[in-house]
């Protein structure tokens, strides 16, 4: 199945940001939006920590209050939280298999490539549903047409 | 004794697209056995090939994890609520 996220060059500036100023440790963060049948769009961003402070440089960690904190600014927003953000510090934006044995289905993964401090390649995925895979989802740059937003029935 | 789990965004389109499952359970193992035994897809999110909850699957039992109490054979009574909260964790191969 093919996904598509819209993401608006301004919040893709920011996630690209985050990822400098935290080189050579990785970066990571909440995307807030809204999923619709057709497409979703991150209409927000939740910067965090990274917690995973014995290798940061090729890991991250979201613990479970971030991740609550992450979901009550979603919800004070207006919007659902729908993935997450993180960078690899001078290496490709293709995800791991560590990447994939923590991956949860449903959210969307954008991974942007930090080389010597400077953003490269950003792409996004996500896990197939039987965990085996991870999917391309097409980032398209900007933000979505009105009329293809359809809320989910079980937000 | 009816408990509530609360499924979080990424599981609901395993769970019949329900936010929360009421079930009767003595224990949250209980619980989280007759909840992935009703929607059985669960199952791989949840818990290792071999039985065991998933590192980054967190189980609160009314805001308490339950690695602090008594992990899944923590009694549950009526009117409990379980909480599955995801932990995010990724990174490149070094």
């Amino acid at each position: 199945m093919a996904h598509n996220l819209y993401l608006s060059e301004v919040l893709a500036d920011r996630i690209r940001a985050h990822g400098g100023e935290t080189y050579p440790h990785e970066c990571c963060g909440g995307l807030l939006g809204m999923d619709g049948e057709i497409a979703r769009e991150v209409r927000g961003l939740f910067p965090l920590v990274n917690r995973r402070e014995d290798s940061p440089r090729n890991r991250f960690s979201i613990t479970p209050e971030d991740f609550r904190n992450a979901e009550r600014a979603a919800r004070a927003a207006g919007l659902d939280l729908i993935g997450w953000y993180h960078s690899h510090p001078d290496h490709p934006a293709l995800p791991s298999e560590y990447d994939r044995e923590h991956a949860w289905p449903w959210y969307s993964y954008i991974i942007v490539s930090i080389a010597q401090g400077e953003a490269q390649a950003m792409v996004s995925w996500r896990l197939s549903d039987n965990r085996v895979r991870f999917e391309p989802e097409t980032i398209t740059m900007g933000m979505k047409p009105n009329e293809k937003v359809a809320p989910r029935e079980n937000r | 004794m009816a408990v509530k789990v609360l499924i979080p965004t990424p599981l609901r389109q395993f769970a019949g697209k329900s936010d929360t499952i009421e079930l009767e359970a003595r224990t949250v193992g209980e619980a989280l056995g007759g909840l992935t035994s009703k929607f059985g897809e669960l199952r791989k999110h949840l818990y290792t090939d071999d039985g065991r909850i998933r590192s980054f699957v967190n189980v609160y039992l009314n805001d308490e994890d339950i690695r602090y109490l008594e992990k899944e054979k923590t009694p549950t009574k009526d009117g409990d609520t379980i909480t599955i909260v995801p932990s995010i964790a990724g990174g490149m191969i070094l």
